[in-house]
């Protein structure tokens, strides 16, 4: 099983026997391949019913919720890394989140699509249209990302907070790519962050 | 299968005790009745204890004695079934204070030589846990791979978990509470109320001409039946409809008080049924029991504080539908087990059931049972 390329990025640099908390876990693939190739004692947070089915039916510890209102429940540096991938920009209140974040993990990695990838900004400026595109696939009346961010958004949110910045990786396609332009090259971005 | 007369179904017991209980006092000898399926493993580690519900029994899964109904939840319980009866070692056992064979208000009292009827003490949840330890000691079974249960039978798990915590590996918690609600007790303070209302109750000294207070206890479960069904779930199965009489048969009102309505015959055909199975005192006791569970309460305060000695993997199940035991009533569960540290996983399913939901056909439910089983045996 192939992770999605972001995912494989964490899961490379999660610590070996680690414990992890995936905010928006979906069906579970990250944490079974952190559970199966690093034994790493995974938790799950997911808002989709039949996600959490599935994961629980694939054997791990995963909670209905909603990363809005049920991370507060979850106990100071209860675990080494708390993730968040590709669901900051679904949050209605993603400065909460993150600050929730950094406050259960030691550390924290968060990874989204960037809205200031240059195929997105050509679509606004030259079709004058909101992008559909291979991360952005969903027209706008109907997409879950109504936080959209951009790399450049995310550093200086970082750095306003106070927040230290452990690690950064870019994506175009599925190869990685440089931090120097990753604003306007990376189509995703990870970062890791500790408080 | 095994010649060990222990094991098999149909089983009851008779355990000198004595059990301390919860309320004061001892209880001894102890009768339980209970069944067995599978094959308990050499080590020991494959035993999973199912418990009932409020009016259930131990025939899980196999055919209930006195209705002829097959096992109540044998859509759950068997060969290849979610807790598949091919790997694991299967026990049920009939709840402390009920009538199926476990020592209850309608068993003899040793020290008068009749049935015990309202001298029966009072019992809780936890107590009934502790008979059925005594009964997995005599069966041979230390620590149980998993305990499992719906409503009544989730807080006996949740109960499990934290009166037995190194004997419980993993527990299993569907469509229940940590606690009774207000709106939990006043129901059920409806249903003890219309038992003891029926001049033929006679303060549950009914046992020796055989004339329990049918009435009232049917009365008590129309009550608590419309608890176990959802608004929407009724309207879909009776509407406003009316029942169909011999010269009307798309029925017609009668201006009068027979069952007009089709949901009217259908609540008093489940009072009636439920008297031929049920005793009325049994009734009585578990609702008490029911309603004095507040695990927290038993821990300081803070239910967190049940589950810190712990190491059990958890999975709480809710359904959306379910007014009796509501998913909020889980998350609060799952709230702690979080603050607690503990393994733990939720799901609230959808289902147009209500609280019945569980023992009614779910491929959701199976699959989540049989992953979060499966993956305490890898």
């Amino acid at each position: 099983m192939t992770l999605r390329p972001d995912l494989a990025i964490i899961a490379a640099n999660v610590a070996a026997g680690s414990r992890v908390l995936d905010v928006g876990c979906g069906d579970g693939a990250l944490m079974a391949a952190l559970r199966d190739t690093r034994q790493v004692d995974a938790r799950g947070l997911e808002l989709d019913a039949g996600d959490v089915a599935a994961a629980v039916g694939r054997g791990l510890s995963v909670v209905q919720g909603d990363a809005d209102t049920d991370l507060a429940d979850y106990p100071d540096h209860s675990f080494d890394y708390a993730i968040l991938s590709q669901t900051l920009q679904t949050t209605r209140h993603p400065d909460l989140v993150l600050e929730n974040l950094l406050r259960i993990g030691k550390h924290a990695f968060v990874s989204f699509p960037n809205f200031a990838h240059w195929r997105v900004r050509a679509s606004l400026l030259f079709g004058g249209r909101m992008p559909v595109t291979r991360l952005l696939p969903v027209e706008w009346y109907a997409t879950p990302n109504i936080h959209h961010v951009t790399v450049d958004d995310f550093r200086a949110f970082v750095q306003g907070r106070g927040i230290t910045l452990e690690g950064s990786w870019f994506l175009s396609g599925d190869q990685r790519c440089g931090s120097a332009l990753a604003n306007l090259f990376a189509e995703h971005a990870v970062f890791l962050l500790r408080r | 299968m095994s010649d060990d007369p222990r094991y098999g179904t149909g089983r009851s017991v008779t355990l000198p005790g004595p059990l301390r209980l919860d309320g004061g006092g001892l209880l001894s000898p102890l009768d339980i009745g209970y069944e067995t399926y599978g094959t308990l493993a050499p080590d020991g580690g494959n035993a999973i204890l199912v418990c009932h519900a409020l009016t259930g029994d131990q025939h899980v899964a196999s055919t209930h004695p006195r209705t002829g109904k097959p096992g109540w939840w044998a859509r759950m319980v068997g060969p290849g079934k979610p807790i598949d009866t091919d790997r694991y070692f299967v026990v049920c056992s009939n709840v402390l204070g009920s009538c199926l064979g476990s020592s209850g208000p309608a068993t003899v009292n040793p020290a008068t030589g009749k049935p015990w009827g309202m001298g029966f003490p009072v019992i809780t949840i936890r107590d009934m846990v502790r008979a059925q330890a005594m009964l997995l000691d005599h069966l041979g079974v230390g620590k149980l791979f998993a305990v499992v249960g719906g409503s009544m039978g989730g807080m006996q798990a949740l109960s499990w978990a934290a009166t037995f915590p190194e004997r419980v590996a993993s527990a299993v918690v569907i469509a229940s509470a940590a606690r009774h609600s207000a709106q939990n007790i006043a129901f059920h303070e409806v249903g003890r109320q219309a038992v003891m209302a029926d001049p033929k109750w006679r303060g549950g000294d009914y046992y020796a001409d055989n004339d329990p207070p049918a009435a009232g206890l049917a009365v008590a479960r129309m009550a608590a039946h419309i608890t176990y069904l959802s608004e929407a779930g009724l309207t879909a199965k009776f509407g406003r409809k009316l029942q169909s009489r011999p010269e009307k048969p798309d029925g017609a009102k009668t201006f009068g008080f027979d069952a007009d309505f089709q949901v009217e015959s259908y609540l008093r055909h489940q009072g009636l049924a439920f008297v031929d199975r049920f005793d009325a005192n049994s009734y009585l006791y578990i609702t008490r029991a029911l309603d004095y569970f507040d695990l927290a309460e038993e821990h300081g305060g803070l239910l967190a504080s049940a589950f810190r000695g712990s190491g059990a993997r958890f999975c709480v199940v809710s359904f959306d539908t379910d007014w009796l035991y509501p998913t909020s009533e889980s998350r609060t569960i799952v709230h702690a087990l979080n603050a607690a540290g503990a393994r733990a996983s939720f799901v609230e399913l959808r289902s147009p059931f209500g609280h019945d939901a569980f023992l009614l056909e779910s491929p959701e439910l199976d699959r989540v049972v049989r992953g979060f089983l499966e993956a305490g045996t890898a």
